[in-house]
């Protein structure tokens, strides 16, 4: 999966999710303000990510996401290990 | 000082109208809300008839975060308390800022829990069963929604009594407020409708096989009945001191002043006349009335053999034959743990409106139902006082004496 291909996978589920319209999923947009997380929301977090990409992401790995460009280099690094 | 108790919104969510409207119209024309739901047949139920009720979208009025947690029994509780607040006069803003509790009946999670369940053994991991099921999973679920909802910073717990749990959370929050240690509460009951909650009930032989013909199926006191009919949904009762009602301005719809409560202490699922006819006695003493003065009695009857038999004996004891008596579950079928305060919701829509919905499919009287005056059919009559009856498995017995303002 390339780059433009993990930003329209994940524009599309986590607009779905959260409810959010899929344009405000850009890179410099802060993830956890954009989304409007609070840490329940993490868990639904981590289950969408696995249902879409197939891997579940550790605390830590979300520790250093805090735009959307960090989300997508976690989804790529992930994704190219497994 | 003890302090007067009325009733001042009303909503209700069921099988015979999504609104109070709709319900009032269902009643005056005795419409049957039951249906035949063949996927329960494919399911092992041996009888498919059910009362039915769609999930409700809620997406137009609360957010994810707020419907997340909702499975049937706090969507349904949700709708029917929007509207009864609606009509208290009752807003957030308000809410939060004056103490105001919450004690509601439910008495399963089931379609929640099982699939919760589901996805836990498929998944393997229950970090991936996701943030909302346990708040669905719980039977406190109608609470924890809706005091968070609501922001509802009062008394705040759910009341499990089976099929009496809506009349019982009438009861004891009449009793709070009478007693002055809270100005008002929200009160109800909510039932799940799936087909999970119903299968072990079902198998005891306790439903009406009569599937051919889902109108005529749900019988009380009538002489060929042959079971209840499940059903389901929503109701929600507001009661508030008469103090607080007056200081808001407030619609005032009528005063509780008796509540009857007794355990049989005896079977687990068979009726039992002694305890039926304690708790009758209970709420009539309580109300301070003699038994005359109740002009209806909206009888607990599912369409059970014995359990009809039982009430009409216990109704005739305490009350006499000539107060008129009709089950709204010949409509609504058995809407268990909603249905104390479901039928509490119908009979205030009688008393309202001057008349008396009909027991339908009441044909033939039996041994005991002859002796009690059931009215078949539409009728009108003031209504000025009216008793309820709610009894439940494990032997919990409830009777709620209700009247009109004045």
């Amino acid at each position: 999966m390339n780059r433009t291909e993990i930003i329209e996978t994940t524009k599309r589920f986590l607009s779905e999710e959260f409810e959010v319209n899929p344009d405000v999923i850009e890179s410099a947009n802060n993830l956890r303000d954009t989304l409007d997380l609070d840490s329940l929301d993490y868990v639904d977090l981590v289950v969408v990510i696995d249902e879409n990409f197939g891997f579940k992401p550790t605390a830590d790995d979300l520790k250093g996401v805090e735009t959307f460009e960090h989300f997508f280099e976690l989804v790529e690094r992930k994704l190219e290990i497994a | 000082m003890e302090h007067r108790v009325v009733i001042t919104g009303l909503g209700i969510y069921s099988c015979i109208g999504e609104d109070k409207a709709a319900v009032l119209e269902s009643l005056q024309n005795g419409k049957s809300g039951i249906i035949y739901d063949a996927p329960r047949k494919e399911f092992g139920y041996r009888s498919a008839l059910t009362g039915f009720v769609k999930d409700p979208d809620l997406k137009p009025f609360l957010s994810r975060r707020e419907r997340i947690g909702m499975h049937q029994p706090a969507m349904f509780a949700y709708m029917a308390t929007k509207e009864a607040l609606e009509q208290a006069k009752l807003d957030i803003d308000f809410l939060e800022h004056h103490e105001t509790g919450i004690i509601y009946g439910n008495d399963s999670t089931a379609g929640a829990v099982i699939e919760t369940i589901d996805k836990a053994r498929a998944r393997k991991d229950n970090t991936l069963i996701g943030s909302g099921d346990i708040f669905q999973n719980m039977n406190c679920t109608v609470n924890m929604n809706l005091s968070t909802i609501y922001k509802l910073k009062g008394i705040n717990l759910t009341l499990s009594a089976a099929c009496a749990s809506g009349s019982h959370s009438i009861g004891m929050a009449y009793l709070m407020i009478k007693q002055g240690l809270q100005d008002r509460i929200i009160c109800g009951g909510a039932q799940e409708i799936n087909q999970y909650a119903m299968g072990s009930f079902d198998g005891l032989g306790a439903f009406s096989i009569r599937e051919d013909k889902p109108h005529q199926a749900s019988r009380p006191f009538d002489r060929d009945r042959d079971g209840l009919v499940p059903s389901g949904g929503a109701a929600t009762v507001i009661i508030e001191s008469l103090a607080s009602a007056m200081k808001r301005g407030a619609p005032i719809l009528g005063e509780i002043i008796g509540y009857g409560f007794s355990s049989n202490g005896d079977h687990i699922s068979n009726p039992n006349l002694d305890g039926q006819f304690r708790s009758l006695s209970m709420a009539i003493k309580q109300a301070g009335i003699h038994s005359d003065e109740i002009d209806y009695v909206n009888a607990h009857a599912t369409s059970t053999p014995i359990g009809d038999l039982m009430e009409a004996e216990a109704i005739h004891k305490v009350i006499g034959g000539k107060v008129p008596v009709s089950s709204t579950k010949s409509m609504t079928g058995h809407e268990c743990w909603m249905a104390g305060a479901s039928e509490v919701v119908y009979s205030m829509l009688m008393m309202q409106n001057d008349f008396i919905a009909p027991n339908i499919n009441f044909e033939n009287p039996d041994e005991a139902s002859q002796k009690i005056n059931i009215i078949p059919t539409y009728t009108e009559k003031n209504i000025d006082c009216f008793l309820s009856n709610s009894f439940g498995f494990g032997g919990t017995n409830s009777s709620l004496v209700i009247k009109k303002f004045k």
